[in-house]
């Protein structure tokens, strides 16, 4: 009880809210807004994410070990420096050059004697002892190189000091450098083959970029850097302060200013990989897969994509105001965000949205939409509170856990949950109200023409619901968009497909690939890009960073290479006053200017930190050999010990190795240069290759998904009217199968009876044409002749035409099965005038000559007349099962004063009284005559067989079924025929054109039989009023009638089972079938369902407003159409209406269902087909070009799963090749 | 009648199933590449050191293996649905499945990822967290004996793996193998089993239409 309660409670309060929220959509979404942005605002203070180092630089000086307590006072001091750093780098920069430089030497000499010189640079820091201090002490000690690094243990140190050089390349011993005879090879042979994107050998033992080196045989500058680096464990500022003393003492640097005041310590993130990168890509893959999927399901709503990113940016922001809110009250996010979010989206999800969508759409369109939205809202108010119990329970729960990672996710997504509630209550609903109104209006727009006459309805809070419905009665069903409407389900991996091209996905992958592809290009520097940039930047910005020492970084672009630049001296502006800046009085000291450019070594504020031109990776890479990570910890680098060295000539010649001279460079060497251009070239190939294989690849997606080639023998546009090509919402239209209808001319007037038993199919006009057609083909079999008539121009007294009345007749004329294309266009000018074409008639061949030798002129004054008496009555003509009106229609055309008494007896039929129903079986066309006469013609032959006058109120319905005949005739009689036959033996039967498909179980006739009918019985008064319609199958016959009942009656013996009352109007529509499913309509609009074994009702639904014109079921369904142009589909078990179509106006009331999910109905000239399980326009097919004024009547499903319909004067013989497919 | 190559294709049998296998094939290779990334990330697993240079990072025998499992496990569940004759009716659409998907993806991240105090303690959550995956997308008694019947069997044949030295644990704490083992198996197969259904659906509809026809 208090839960029930607390329910209503809930939904009262949800249901304010919900009025609250369409009522005030602007301020309340400025409201969001502004929570939004304050509950973010101290996302602000979180560092941004990335993984490169931080810097911080202290002086020398007073340099102590950073205490491990925090910072607590000034505040400059980053959070990570605190404690001792892994190692102190001490790196000693060596310059070399052979100068002055001789032309008798060679390119290597420009590299091996200084390179030589490493090691005697090397004995010297080695064996430097301070105050009983030496380097082994003070250094880091390593270990083992991890086990992956075989390759590598003759290069770098093991169990020693971390101490590299160039010199490790030769294990630090000069008679293995001296007896090296390819300096290079030995260089480059641990270079990576590929692309590299870590630091490879060479930076890490020469400790400069590659190209600054200068190493290689093409060094125009002739000076060769490289440097000593020497990791040391801790700090002795007396023991490096000696090193550098001595190392200058021995090598003094002349014009050197390096500053020597600065440590700059380097702080390393942790890295991410893209071994770690990988599972995160494909966790935020899955997320948008789950976002696409979940939005997708979004629909009836005006903007589909608002609403879907109004999904989305809720979610979003939800999680940045819980991360926002938990910095605030303290928690830190030690977890790492961008791991944890694509899970905390699906934890949180994207449902309740949807269901509050869903929820708010399925409300009665009728209503206002401030109410709409706060019944939406109150209806799912318990759902909604009730999962966001479960999943805080579940939070909770996982909190108990005490895992501090589980504990803070929860707690995140306990404060996302709530924030997610917040938004999706006050941002989504309001966004939800706008959208929906937004469709409002625009359906106003829609429906405003048709009733132009109408006052614009009042913007004000209350709609005048109370005024009666203008003319067309508003729908009870929600109104589908246009587009909507014409929404099209196609296969999902066409929507793939379509998805992919519509978004051009391709190309922008490869875009956004190229992007990358570049930006790690940048990012990794192979190709000196980066310091390209960064010079640029700096020239624009001279100040960098705070945390930057000023103008320190930077070099300008690549030093100059020529010579002559290097004569002068670098301008090297200096804005801070160094203290130890004595050097400037030496400059003078070397005035060698030599004619052949002489290497020299100059030193400028680019040599300070020349490790800042590494890869950020170099230094993490160094020591993740050792198995030490540097992720959030921190290195020490201290100033570089400046190291200049010149060479005479005479001792590069010395050093010579005896092979450098006579071999000659070889051109399969690399130089650095040609190696990054090289490296440019490949990184550009492989990116065009990878580009041109992912077009590939996607081209053979494309083919192998879409196997048919939609696109090649797709129909010229021209055949179906632009506007009318059904898009579904992505903007493609369908692609196009061959439907295409067979049409069938011949009748001149308007075909008004259709009967078909499968193969033939008999078509009856209202000039009491029979015409009998091949199902198949579409061939005219047999005309009976009775169109023969044909009102002579000046005697006004009818003539028998008996030229064209058989087979040969027709086939000659030509005008029969035409693809419609074929026919020429009609200017649809006059939608309201009749249609006079059937009257004129253009075969002028095929008139006797005698008639057209004798005519003086055409008298049209009588045909116009009687077409335009039969385009009167044409809006009701548009529901043939209506029944007063078809039937006064009908009996004034039979009582039309004709039947001139020299009717030519060719067959003794009844020429004069018009048939009002026909039935097709086997090859016995059954006729029902308004005179209630009932004649059996021979479809192949065209003979009548034989003829029935026991009645004399005209035959309204006919039920052929086995060998009986049922007829309803006006007077509400039923009478009961039987055929007998008396089959001659050994004669074939006619079946149609041989070879096709099985033959119906009704019996056959063929043309030497003796066929006879005989009336069994005749119920008298069946009804109280004419009977409308009659339907039989199964072994009943069932009636119903204008007096509100319907009547079951077994064929056998027709008595009658039972009498079935539930309907308040004349019954309209009846279906019973094979399995005695009984469904029937009425003029009240009602359907009801009975029991035919036991006569109950089963279900009585209200469905329609006004006549209930057609009925179909299927196993699953019944499908009605009405006179409010509405097609609702019920379920049959329980009579729920699954949903409706609204039609346009006027549509044909006639339905068909082809197989257990696809429907056609009639239109305007058009047939449609539906999908049955979704409502969706499958496809429409109009019928002809000038097909505007002309509505499908009757429809009927033939077995080979094609349709035939009546248009006009014309049949449609429409295949529907996919159902085609299906049937096998 | 002639028939589409497509409406063929579909509603021919074989070429169904070999289609799904096809498809159930590449998302298990993908999962199985994309998890022990993570697994070996943080050494739960150890491959001879030679493979580890690969960027797949796992012996290359790993994919495959589970591939195979994952298109027989993806068949298997459809087609016990269909013999047992209980359709799985619990919400079955793409975005649920995904969402399963990502809940899978996160157990496994937790199993790689998250620092618990014992073993213990992780492999209950663990376990918690997969049979919550099973009361949320699978709810299938079916889908739950299955699950735990493949969960054991892959159990067993980890073990005996683990036991001949094809590979190994950094630190066993169930025999010869970590103890939560079992959970990611039984989660797997709902997922697995779960992306089966959902593609299984395409075919029960046509051939459904089919036999209407018929």
């Amino acid at each position: 009880m208090p839960l029930k309660r607390l329910r209503q409670n809930i939904s009262a309060a949800f249901y304010r809210h919900g009025l609250l929220c369409a009522s005030y959509p602007v301020p309340i979404i400025l409201f969001t807004s502004a929570s939004i942005l304050t509950c973010c605002y101290p996302l602000l203070k979180l560092p941004l994410p990335g993984t490169g180092p931080v810097e911080f630089t202290t002086g020398v000086r007073d340099y102590s070990i950073p205490s491990h307590e925090s910072p607590g006072d000034l505040s400059e001091r980053p959070d990570w420096y605190q404690g001792p750093p892994v190692a102190y780098i001490q790196q000693v920069l060596v310059k070399a050059a052979v100068s002055p430089w001789d032309n008798s030497l060679v390119p290597v000499d420009v590299f091996r004697s200084p390179l030589g010189r490493v090691f005697s640079v090397l004995e010297e820091i080695r064996n430097h002892v301070y105050t009983d201090r030496s380097l082994e002490a003070l250094c880091l000690q390593v270990t083992d190189l991890l086990p992956g690094l075989r390759r590598m243990q003759a290069v770098l140190p093991e169990h020693g000091c971390l101490l590299v050089s160039p010199g490790n390349y030769w294990q630090n011993r000069r008679d293995l450098f001296d007896a090296d005879p390819d300096l290079l090879k030995t260089v480059h042979q641990h270079e990576p083959k590929g692309l590299h994107t870590s630091a490879t050998l060479k930076d890490l033992l020469f400790g400069v970029p590659g190209k600054q080196t200068g190493v290689s045989l093409y060094n125009k500058k002739r000076v060769v850097t490289y440097t000593i680096t020497i990791a040391l464990s801790s700090y002795d500022a007396r023991f490096v302060a000696s090193l550098r003393a001595r190392l200058k003492q021995l090598h003094p640097s002349a014009n050197c200013t390096l500053r020597e005041d600065h440590m700059v310590h380097v702080h390393f993130k942790e890295e991410i990989g893209i071994a770690e990168l990988i599972p995160l890509v494909t966790t935020y893959i899955i997320l948008f897969a789950y976002i696409y999927f979940s939005t997708r399901k979004i629909d009836m709503v005006k903007s589909k994509w608002g609403l879907a990113l109004a999904a989305v940016v809720t979610v979003l922001s939800s999680l940045l105001m819980s991360v926002g809110l938990c910095t605030l009250f303290g928690l830190t996010p030690t977890l790492n965000g961008g791991e944890i979010f694509p899970y905390l989206v699906v934890v949180i999800g994207l449902e309740n949205v949807l269901v509050l969508t869903k929820s708010v759409v399925s409300t009665p369109v009728d209503l206002e939409v401030k109410l709409r939205i706060a019944q939406g809202l109150s209806n799912e108010s318990w759902s909604i509170m009730k999962n966001m119990a479960t999943e805080l329970c579940i939070i909770l729960i996982g909190y108990f856990t005490f895992v501090p990672a589980i504990q803070e996710f929860c707690l995140f997504a306990v404060v996302g949950l709530v924030s997610d509630f917040f938004l999706q209550m006050f941002f989504f609903t309001t966004v939800l109200s706008i959208d929906i109104r937004r469709m409002e209006l625009a359906d106003l727009n829609r429906r405003l023409p048709a009733e132009a006459g109408m006052p614009p309805p009042k913007p004000g809070p209350l709609r005048p619901r109370e005024t009666p419905p203008p003319p067309r009665p508003s729908p009870h069903t929600i109104t589908l968009q246009a587009p909507a409407f014409r929404n099209l389900r196609l296969p999902k991996r066409l929507r793939v497909v379509y998805f992919l091209a519509r978004t051009r996905l391709a190309q922008r992958i490869i875009m956004v690939g190229t992007v990358i592809w570049i930006g790690i290009l940048v990012y990794t520097d192979p190709a000196g890009l980066r310091t390209l940039l960064a010079a640029q930047v700096s020239e624009q910005s001279p100040l960098g960073e705070a945390g930057l020492p000023p103008h320190l970084g930077v070099a300008p672009v690549f030093p100059g290479r020529d010579p002559t630049s290097t004569l002068s001296v670098l301008p090297a502006p200096e804005p801070t006053p160094l203290p130890e800046n004595q050097s400037q009085g030496h400059r003078a000291a070397r005035p060698e200017v030599v004619p052949v450019s002489s290497p020299q070594i100059t030193w400028g504020p680019e040599d300070e930190e020349l490790w800042r031109r590494l890869s950020f990776r170099h230094w993490p890479a160094l020591f993740s050999y050792y198995n030490i990570t540097l992720a959030k910890r921190y290195i020490s680098i201290l100033p570089v010990i400046p190291v200049t060295l010149h060479l005479s000539p005479q001792e590069a010649i010395d050093t010579r190795h005896p092979q450098d001279t006579h071999h000659a460079p070889p051109p399969s060497i690399k130089t650095s240069d040609l190696q990054a251009d090289l490296t440019l070239y490949k990184v550009a190939a492989l990116g065009l290759f990878a580009g041109v294989v992912l077009v590939l690849l996607l081209f053979c997606l494309y083919r192998v998904l879409c196997p048919r080639n939609y696109g090649q023998n797709g129909v010229p546009h021209g055949r179906r009217r632009r506007g009318d090509l059904p898009c579904d919402e992505y903007g493609y239209s369908p692609p196009i199968s061959e439907i295409s209808p067979l049409l069938l001319r011949g009748h001149s007037m308007d075909i008004e009876c259709l009967a078909s038993d499968g193969m033939l199919l008999a078509s009856c006009c209202l000039a009491r044409q029979i015409r009998v057609w091949d199902a198949q083909t579409g061939d005219c079999l047999t005309v009976i002749p009775n169109n023969g008539l044909r009102r002579s121009s000046s005697s006004g007294c009818w003539e028998h035409r008996d030229g064209w009345d058989h087979i040969g007749a027709c086939e000659a004329e030509n005008i029969f099965p035409i693809r419609r294309r074929t026919t020429p266009a009609r200017p649809a000018l006059f939608g309201d005038q009749p249609d006079l074409t059937p009257l004129i008639d253009t075969n002028f061949g095929s008139l006797p000559p005698s008639q057209t030798l004798s005519s003086s002129g055409f008298d049209f004054g009588g045909l116009v007349e009687k077409a335009y008496q039969e385009h009167e009555t044409s809006p009701t003509l548009a529901f043939p099962p209506s029944p007063p009106a078809s039937q006064q229609r009908r009996r004034s055309l039979g009582d039309q004063p004709v039947l001139p008494p020299e009717l030519p007896p060719q067959n003794n039929g009844d020429w004069d009284s018009s048939v009002w129903a026909m039935e097709l079986r086997g090859n016995l066309i059954a006729t029902g005559r308004s005179s209630g006469k009932l004649e059996l013609w021979d479809a192949v032959e065209g003979s009548l067989r034989c003829s029935n006058e026991d009645g004399v109120s005209g035959i309204t319905a006919l039920a052929f079924l086995n060998n009986r005949i049922v007829a309803a005739r006006l007077n509400g009689s039923l009478d009961f025929f039987t055929v007998e036959i008396t089959k001659p033996l050994g004669l074939l039967q006619y079946r149609g054109p041989p070879g096709r498909g099985s033959l119906p179980p009704s019996p056959c006739y063929s043309s030497e039989d003796v066929i006879s009918c005989q009336l069994t019985r005749s119920v008298q008064c069946a009804h109280q009023k004419q009977i409308t319609v009659l339907k039989a199958a199964a072994g009943r016959v069932v009636t119903g009638s204008q007096d509100h009942t319907v009547r079951v009656y077994r064929l056998e013996d027709s008595c009658c089972l039972f009498t079935l009352q539930g309907h308040s109007g004349g019954i309209t529509a009846i279906y019973i079938d094979q399995t005695m499913v009984l469904a029937s309509g009425g003029q009240d609009g009602t359907i009801c369902v009975w029991d035919v074994l036991t006569g109950s009702r089963v279900s009585h639904v209200y469905g329609h407003r006004g006549d209930v014109t057609s009925l179909v079921c299927t196993t699953s369904c019944i499908i009605s159409s009405g006179l409010d142009d509405l097609i609702c589909i019920w379920d049959r078990s329980t009579g729920i209406k699954l949903y409706s179509i609204q039609q346009e106006v006027g549509c044909g009331a006639s339905l068909g269902v082809i197989s257990e999910s696809l429907l056609v109905t009639g239109g305007q000239g058009c047939v449609s087909f539906w999908d049955l399980n979704y409502g969706d326009l499958l496809q429409t097919v109009y019928l002809g070009q000038s097909s505007e004024g002309q509505s499908v009547r009757q429809l009927l499903v033939l077995d080979n799963a094609a349709i035939v319909c009546d248009f006009g004067n014309e049949l449609s013989l429409v295949y529907v090749p996919s159902v085609l497919e299906k049937l096998d | 009648m002639r028939r589409g190559p497509y409406i063929s294709m579909i509603t021919n049998r074989t070429m169904n199933v070999l289609i799904r296998a096809a498809m159930l094939f590449m998302v298990g290779v993908f999962l199985a590449l994309v998890l022990n990334l993570l697994q070996v990330q943080r050494n739960v697993t150890l491959f001879p050191p030679d493979v580890i240079s690969s960027i797949f990072s796992s012996a290359w025998w790993v994919p495959p293996c589970c591939g195979t499992a994952a298109a027989l496990i993806g068949l298997l569940y459809p087609c016990m649905d269909r013999r047992l004759g209980e359709p799985h009716k619990l919400k079955r659409e793409w975005s649920n499945v995904m969402r399963c998907v990502a809940v899978f993806v996160g157990i496994n991240h937790a199993s790689a990822k998250v620092d618990f105090a014992n073993n213990v303690q992780l492999s209950l959550t663990l376990a918690a967290l997969s049979v919550g995956l099973w009361w949320t997308f699978d709810r299938s008694r079916s889908g739950f004996g299955l699950g735990v019947v493949i969960a054991i069997l892959a159990t067993l044949a980890t073990q005996l793996l683990v036991y001949n030295g094809v590979f190994q644990y950094t630190s066993p704490d169930f025999l010869y193998i970590r103890s939560w083992l079992p959970c990611i198996f039984f989660a797997g197969v709902i997922t697995v089993g779960n992306i089966g259904r959902q593609l299984a659906l395409y075919e029960y509809k046509v051939s459904q239409e089919k036999t209407h026809q018929d």
